[in-house]
């Protein structure tokens, strides 16, 4: 088994993903229903069958902090309302093969919007570095 | 051979009963409350041991202080041996009465120091007072069971210096049981019933109105309880609650909770909530609310708690009473990074009939609501206005 982080983001650069892209907000209020219904299953799914490990969403604004010498208060910037690639939320799977991961990651993106379409959203899909095998030889 | 506990979950009721008040009579008794703490959960233990098998004691809260007690010696006397010290407290029980109803409130004060955190209290309440294992309130605060056993253990030693012989402030202790209520129902625990079970144990020792007055706040929020999702997990505004589903028995025993409260005549900020939870409570329909009256308790929940926060749920009110223009100007006067201020901005511009204004106001609420259910709601609202507008 290997975990895999599926990324799913609240816009993406890519020239298809930009297309097809319409705000939620812009959707009838049962696709934003459905879309969420959608994604809750698909968690359902990953459960039982036992590949489900965590999922988490994360808020649009953020800001960016570093340190800035002893005895000083942190340096802080943005939000960056431009930033490409902002991170919605994420999932964690624990799976058998990377193929398998992209299937998990393809199921997530085909989740309904507007009028009902999936979206076709790209979910970035990113391989956790495992353990050390007991067995190297 | 006492009476029976027949089945594990009596048990377990009845254990997390005495949890507190066998901790709060060791900690009375001199007792280092970290200390203390270990040594009532191992009676627990031995309890759970023993009693399914052999009966549980005619004494069950004497059975478990002796038990811990003895425990809390050997660890003092080894302790002490260590440090060459004398044992400068005798734990045996004595016989008679307890003096139960202070040290209710004596432990409570004690996991709701000022010295802790929110979250440090609240977790040493829980597990203290409320005897719920580590595992369950990690669990319900979905964080790793290791860091919820550390966060408990330096709230412990936090509190271990302290002195432990007159309670605190009564204000402290019913924050954080406010705020556990408010942290509702996330693992196998719910908070909000387990809050509710603490606020009781206190009342039942108290004649604080406010004990009382934050005892039928959690009621009547809870009585809701059933309306307030979808089946999917959704949120349900006030307004359109299903209000067949409101707990109607529960309301009442909150109306009697507060009104002999009220009698005491020491207003407080909970009593004041409650009757504002009651007024929404008493309407069968959201058009027969008796928005004046709500209206009268904001102003005095102003007056006795003044906070930004009471100051837009007060602008809600005006909204109904005045209308939603005069709503508006009182938010022009609260801070722009106010929680949950664009949400009410947008509720009050559509009901002024600008709905393009709105449905922006429900997006920008949308992106900085604090969990799902509140974001996906606001989405929804954004949604509705904009095809509306579409339509």
């Amino acid at each position: 088994m290997a975990k895999y982080l599926l990324l799913k983001h609240y816009r993406s650069d890519h020239a298809i993903a930009q297309d097809d892209m319409v705000p939620m907000d812009q959707w009838s209020p049962d696709d934003v229903t459905a879309h969420i219904a959608f994604m809750e299953q698909v968690a359902d799914e990953l459960r039982e069958r036992g590949e489900f490990v965590d999922a988490q969403a994360l808020a649009p604004e953020g800001t960016f902090v570093r340190y800035d010498g002893e005895g000083r208060p942190p340096v802080t910037d943005g939000p960056f309302a431009e930033t490409k690639d902002l991170i919605a939320g994420w999932m964690v799977i624990d799976v058998d093969s990377q193929e398998r991961a992209y299937e998990a990651a393809a199921r997530l993106s085909s989740a309904p919007g507007k009028d009902g379409k999936p979206i076709h959203e790209w979910i970035e899909v990113r391989p956790f570095y495992g353990e050390t095998p007991t067995v190297t030889e | 051979m006492g009476r029976e506990v027949g089945d594990a979950p009596a048990l377990e009721d009845l254990l997390r009963t005495l949890t507190p008040q066998v901790l709060g009579i060791l900690v009375r008794r001199g007792g280092d409350f970290a200390a203390a703490e270990d040594a009532v959960q191992e009676a627990l233990l031995e309890a759970w041991r023993h009693w399914p098998e052999d009966g549980t004691p005619a004494e069950p809260r004497g059975w478990l202080v002796k038990v811990a007690g003895r425990k809390l010696i050997d660890e003092v006397r080894s302790t002490t041996a260590r440090e060459r010290r004398e044992l400068k407290v005798h734990l045996e029980p004595e016989p008679g009465p307890t003096e139960q109803d202070d040290d209710a409130l004596l432990l409570l004060s004690r996991c709701c120091h000022p010295a802790l955190t929110s979250a440090s209290a609240i977790a040493l309440t829980l597990r203290a007072v409320g005897g719920l294992t580590t595992a369950q309130i990690a669990e319900a605060f979905l964080v790793p069971e290791a860091t919820m056993g550390q966060r408990i253990s330096r709230a412990k030693k936090t509190v271990s210096g302290q002195s432990f012989d007159t309670p605190g402030e009564v204000g402290a202790v019913l924050r954080v049981l406010y705020l556990i209520f408010n942290e509702g129902f996330t693992g196998s625990v719910d908070l909000a019933e387990e809050a509710i079970r603490l606020t009781r144990q206190l009342a039942a020792t108290s004649d604080d109105p406010e004990v009382a007055g934050l005892l039928a706040l959690m009621l009547l929020h809870h009585a809701r309880r059933r309306a307030r999702r979808t089946a999917s997990g959704g949120v349900v505004p006030l307004a359109e609650q299903d209000r067949s589903l409101w707990d109607t028995t529960m309301i009442a025993e909150a109306v009697d909770i507060l009104q002999d409260a009220l009698s005491r005549d020491r207003l407080g900020e909970y009593q004041a909530q409650a009757a504002i939870a009651a007024l929404h409570d008493d309407a069968a329909r959201a058009e027969e609310t008796d928005w004046t009256q709500i209206l009268e308790w904001y102003d005095e929940l102003l007056r006795l708690a003044p906070s930004p926060l009471v100051a837009l749920n007060r602008a809600v009110a005006v909204g109904e009473v005045d209308g939603p223009l005069a709503a508006l100007r009182i938010l022009d006067g609260l801070p722009a990074d106010l929680p949950r201020r664009d949400a009410v901005a947008a509720w009050l511009h559509e009901r002024a009939g600008d709905l393009a204004v709105a449905a922006r106001l429900y997006a920008v609420a949308a992106g900085r609501a604090t969990n799902t259910a509140e974001r996906d709601h606001l989405t929804r609202q954004a949604a509705r206005l904009n095809a509306a507008a579409a339509r």
